[in-house]
């Protein structure tokens, strides 16, 4: 259940061109799982930013005297991450959580890649814990247009049994992107599980590679919301249910974590003709 | 322990606060109901992931995301851009269908004893009459709120609350098919030459109320893209940069229409906006952008707004509707007591 709470920075630090938040969530931290994310208000009590932020939790902690903490890793891309950068030790932020379907863990110890583009891999340090706990072996791959804008390679070292990574412009590690390595990746772990989280390219052609090595994949997509809680409808995408019928569906309370072969990647940001309530689909859009 | 000191709530008063002696109830055409702030329809779903936030029966009542006779996907994404002081959007209605809404959202709503206003919509004036059967068969609904004003369907020409012959032709079919105690508000668009001549003709028509105002049609494009931000081009401008319109429209329906209930909207975020569209003649308020950004803003704005009725030495709320209406009070000065207090004046005379 998500709770409301007001936030008490308690560390900003940069982290390559990103920056990583650390912030009071009592009564959050303590049940947030992989794959879960927060939503924060921007720009204080007289802002014209009306919409929240959302991050994926990257590490949750319990430091005593605070209760539950967590870090999130920003990327400033606007106005309102612009803002968050800024805050300083001890400002106080709005903050709703832990919200979201987190990624679905193995019960036996398989063999799990996780596929993390761009700072796309801070909720994969939680997951990757999270499956080595479980008896899985953890392999990563994780990739960036250049080296600056890797996220958290040492630690990612120390968690991962094997680790690959890409850089668009070969600054660090191969030269391409991520996608181009998992093929071998997916052999050398003998995969029977693909996590992934990253910009929405990238999770439509791991999706799409996993699914046709027959391998369960599991994404964390990154869509605009406005609401983070399920009453706006803003960041919807169309997603085949159990029945086998498309619904254009919330990632934030349905995902942000799909199953990959559920996702119809290649219609995102559509409403597909045979979409549940699609205009024109009349045998699906009458009573049930 | 620590999280009293850290993790405190809403920003607000608490029980102690002058506020909580005010009576804050509202006769809402003829409800009776224990707040003035109610949800607004397509910011709250319907109402069910509001309740993790804010206790929803303590709200004046929920009312739910405008429903159709049958599901809808809605509009393709991007569906929303961020706008100063506010939001554009296009979702497009997307809804499950009144049979799933009745049978799984209205259920829920009335189990959980939360009051509801269900807010309909329509693309002919068929399917509003044939939206009004079928809630008059259901057991526990407050009050209908017409959406004729939706500025998100692919013809503009759709937009029943842009002419009043349609707005009337819309609201007398759901008058007429729906049960005669169940008040209808019919939302207005702000986008018109005219808002009291459309208020006038739903109300010969047949509406107990209104509901002021919907979103205003809007636009935003991407310079990065150099495209619409929106798939669906257009979209409805919606938050606090809207509030002065809407307080406007607030005004002059009230002023027009001493005695029709309104249910005023557009940009609410604390106590005092609500206190702006009371003052201007709202018997109740919605709240909708702001829940995106607080979600349990009902409930802080109810707190605000008791306290600032309260400060202004009132007891009740219903003593303070419309009361921005009232001729201003003569500047009265004291006589001056003695003439020599004039002295420095010389007056001259003609």
């Amino acid at each position: 259940m998500a709770e409301q709470v007001k936030s008490e920075i308690l560390d900003n630090r940069r982290a390559g061109d990103y920056h990583v938040l650390s912030l009071t969530a009592p009564g959050i931290a303590e049940v947030a799982k992989p794959g879960h994310f927060i939503t924060l208000s921007m720009g204080g009590d007289e802002t014209s930013m009306v919409l929240r932020r959302a991050f994926a939790i990257h590490q949750v902690q319990s430091r005593g005297v605070y209760g539950g903490t967590l870090d999130i890793a920003v990327s400033v891309q606007g106005r309102g991450t612009e803002w968050l950068a800024g805050r300083r030790r001890h400002d106080v932020v709005d903050l709703v959580g832990p919200l979201g379907k987190p990624f679905a863990l193995p019960k036996q110890g398989v063999s799990c890649v996780l596929v993390g583009g761009g700072y796309g891999s801070a909720p994969l340090f939680m997951l990757a814990q999270e499956l080595r706990d479980r008896g899985c072996r953890v392999d990563m791959v994780i990739g960036a247009a250049t080296e600056s804008r890797l996220f958290g390679v040492l630690e990612l070292k120390r968690l991962a049994s094997a680790l690959t990574i890409t850089t668009d412009d070969g600054s660090a590690g191969v030269q391409g992107r991520v996608t181009d390595v998992l093929d071998d990746a997916l052999d050398r772990a003998g995969a029977d599980v693909v996590y992934a989280c990253g910009p929405m390219p990238m999770l439509s052609e791991v999706a799409r590679i996993a699914t046709k090595r027959r391998v369960f994949s599991q994404c964390a997509v990154e869509e605009a919301m406005a609401c983070g809680i399920g009453v706006c409808m803003t960041c919807v995408l169309p997603v085949i249910g159990d029945d086998g019928i498309t619904r254009m569906v919330r990632s934030c309370v349905e995902g942000p974590v799909f199953r990959g072969d559920r996702v119809r990647w290649a219609d995102v940001h559509t409403i597909p003709d045979d979409a549940w309530g699609a205009p024109g689909n009349d045998d699906r859009g009458v009573g049930r | 322990m620590s999280r009293a000191l850290i993790a405190q709530g809403p920003r607000g008063s608490d029980g102690d606060s002058p506020g909580a002696r005010v009576d804050m109830g509202v006769d809402l055409a003829g409800l009776a109901l224990p707040s003035p702030i109610l949800t607004a329809s397509g910011c709250a779903a319907a109402g069910r992931e509001l309740d993790t936030f804010v206790d929803i029966t303590t709200l004046g009542a929920v009312v739910t995301k405008s429903i159709m006779m049958r599901p809808r996907a809605g509009r393709a994404t991007p569906r929303m851009s961020e706008t100063p002081s506010g939001m554009l959007n296009s979702i497009g209605l997307q809804g499950p269908g009144v049979e799933s809404f009745i049978e799984n959202d209205l259920s829920w709503l009335v189990q959980r004893g939360a009051r509801t206003i269900v807010s309909i919509a329509g693309e002919s004036v068929d399917e509003y009459a044939k939206l009004a059967a079928k809630l008059k068969r259901v057991e526990g609904i407050s009050a209908i709120e017409v959406n004729i004003s939706c500025p998100n369907v692919a013809d503009r020409g759709q937009v029943f609350a842009c002419r009043p012959e349609s707005a009337a032709q819309v609201i007398q079919a759901v008058r007429r098919g729906s049960d005669s105690r169940t008040p209808i508000f019919a939302k207005l668009s702000p986008d018109v030459t005219d808002i009291v001549e459309i208020a006038d003709s739903v109300i010969k028509a047949g509406a107990t109320g209104l509901s002021l105002i919907n979103t205003l049609l809007g636009m935003v494009i991407d310079t990065t893209t150099m495209r619409p931000a929106l798939a669906g081009v257009t979209g409805g401008l919606s938050g606090p940069a809207i509030r002065p319109v809407a307080v406007r429209c607030v005004w002059q329906v009230r002023a027009a229409f001493p005695k029709v209930p309104i249910i005023g909207m557009g940009g609410i975020r604390s106590g005092a906006d609500a206190m702006e569209f009371i003052l201007a003649g709202a018997d109740a308020v919605s709240v909708g952008t702001s829940v995106f950004n607080d979600p349990s803003a009902p409930a802080r704005i109810h707190r605000e707004l008791a306290d600032l009725v309260a400060g202004g030495g009132f007891t009740r709320l219903a003593d303070i509707v419309g009361r921005a209406h009232r001729e201003p009070e003569p500047i009265v000065l004291d006589e001056p007591t003695e003439l020599d207090d004039w002295d420095f004046i010389t007056e001259e005379r003609p």
